[in-house]
């Protein structure tokens, strides 16, 4: 049993089996950061590039963090003040710093499909922390394996995706994560937010996000991405929170309790009212708290790069 | 030599085994009386097998309830995680502080001694012990890369290179043995 990829690209081309094979591994790095010393010397010799070609906060301290924990030496390059400003292209600076002899390059960029661009010219394994529209795989990751904490398993489970699905790389690799683990996943929100033919993944649509939550036992709520919308998809932010937004009495309104998610960073009074954010029913920080313990053995795992020995 | 199929030869078979273990549990009761200060440790995978049967005779013989006992995975503390191969992690288990204690680590088989070497790193990011003793059932001690000694050995042998020794546990493999194998060339 290895993964079946040297790469982390997109959840897309992962096995049911590697997913399982990474929630095994964060397991015992959850039990690690617990922990007095969190730190281990696994990849003591590994050195890592945090290459960020668009803005993260969560993602990459999480990333920097787990590659500390793991004994990595990491470099971090962020496109603002750097030769990117200056006309330099994407092979040109990713060979650039591998030259300098970096064996692994975590990164995000605004173009859809780049990592897999820079997987076809270069050596050093990648991970994809977020590539435009498309993937953001280590956070379909960290959010199912919160469910998975939460509720014990996923298969089987009624997970409700609610907002911008259009402009969301979340909500893609959510969808294919979370179907792969056989749970039925539905998307919701106004319908100018959801993509056309997103039924042929086999996700459910709905455009009455109350009805989503009465269907479903979570509910990950997306953030509005007006950096995205070029053109105006809906009138105004306080119109979305009136009729899309998740708010206290909504929940109070449904028969049960669902769990609440969020991959932040939230707009508080838009999607997501803070008397919902910070209720026990949320497992917002959970998921940023498992964040570390998914992206270290993420990069455990692809660090091997051979079979797993028994 | 020059043939294909694995020499088999046995080390110690089920009554010999029995009684290699009852005397290591007694040298160890020698050593550390009452088991107050004292905290076992098996190292996963292979090595809580042997520790789970000397814990078992250690309550038997010394009648103790108690003895703080601990299991270990030592993955992340390996040094060949880039030689092509990567270990799976087994849990960790040690719900007692080793702070000030005299621990006695314990795996089946010393070989280059890179496990203890890397069991001693994991075992220190939990607390500073008092001392570490190391107990292995099978002892190769030709095959030594490390300068790393045991305390409490069951049995010594020479062997070469490509040669393996294979312990089996009645809970795990259905019989207690402990054989050597010839690969051959």
């Amino acid at each position: 049993m290895s993964l079946s990829v040297k790469h982390l690209l997109g959840i897309k081309e992962l096995q049911p089996q590697d997913i399982e094979l990474i929630f095994q591994t964060a397991d015992t790095f959850k039990d690690l950061l617990q922990r007095q010393v969190k730190k281990v010397p696994a990849l003591r010799d590994t050195t890592i590039a945090n290459i960020f070609f668009e803005n993260s906060t969560r993602t990459r301290i999480s990333f920097e963090l787990a590659e500390k924990r793991l004994g990595a030496d990491t470099i971090n390059f962020s496109a603002s003040g750097s030769s990117v400003s200056k006309g330099e292209t994407l092979i040109d600076t990713v060979q650039n710093i591998l030259a300098m002899k970096v064996d692994m390059v975590v990164m995000r960029h605004s173009a859809s499909g780049a990592p897999w661009f820079l997987a076809n010219h270069i050596d050093a394994g990648i991970i994809n922390a977020g590539d435009g529209t498309n993937e953001h795989p280590t956070q379909a990751l960290l959010d199912a394996f919160s469910i998975r904490e939460k509720l014990g398993n996923i298969k089987g489970k009624r997970v409700a995706i609610l907002g911008d699905i259009m402009h969301s790389r979340v909500a893609l690799s959510n969808i294919y994560c979370l179907s792969k683990l056989g749970a039925e996943v539905m998307v919701a929100g106004p319908p100018t937010l959801i993509p056309k033919h997103i039924a042929e993944l086999g996700v459910k649509v709905e455009y009455d996000v109350k009805k989503a939550l009465e269907w479903c036992e979570v509910a990950n709520v997306l953030r509005i991405q007006l950096e995205r919308q070029h053109k105006p998809l809906f009138s105004t932010l306080r119109e979305y929170s009136l009729y899309y937004g998740v708010n206290r009495q909504m929940l109070d309104s449904l028969e049960k309790e669902i769990v609440i998610m969020h991959p932040g960073p939230i707009n508080r009074g838009v999607e997501i009212n803070s008397d919902v954010a910070d209720s026990k029913q949320s497992i917002i920080l959970d998921q940023v708290e498992n964040g570390v313990a998914i992206r270290m053995a993420v990069m455990y795992l692809l660090s091997g790069r051979g079979e797993i020995v028994e | 030599m020059g043939s294909n199929i694995p020499y088999l030869k046995t080390l110690l078979d089920n009554t010999q085994l029995n009684i290699t273990l009852q005397r290591l549990a007694h040298q160890l009761v020698e050593n550390h009386q009452n088991f107050g200060n004292t905290a076992i440790i098996g190292i996963q995978p292979r090595g809580i097998l042997l520790s789970d049967r000397i814990v078992m005779l250690l309550r038997s013989i010394t009648a103790q309830e108690h003895i703080d006992y601990g299991k270990l995975d030592i993955t992340f503390h390996r040094d060949d995680v880039h030689q092509g191969s990567i270990h799976l992690p087994e849990p960790t288990d040690i719900s007692f502080s080793i702070e000030g204690r005299n621990v006695v680590l314990i795996d089946d088989v010393l070989h280059t001694g890179r496990t203890i070497r890397a069991a001693i790193d994991a075992l220190m990011a939990y607390g500073r012990p008092n001392d570490v003793e190391l107990m292995t059932l099978i002892d190769r001690h030709f095959s030594r890369e490390l300068p790393i000694q045991p305390d409490y050995v069951g049995q010594t042998i020479d062997t070469i290179i490509t040669q393996k020794v294979k312990v089996y546990w009645q809970e795990k493999d259905g019989k207690d043995e402990v054989v050597l194998i010839d690969q051959g060339e």
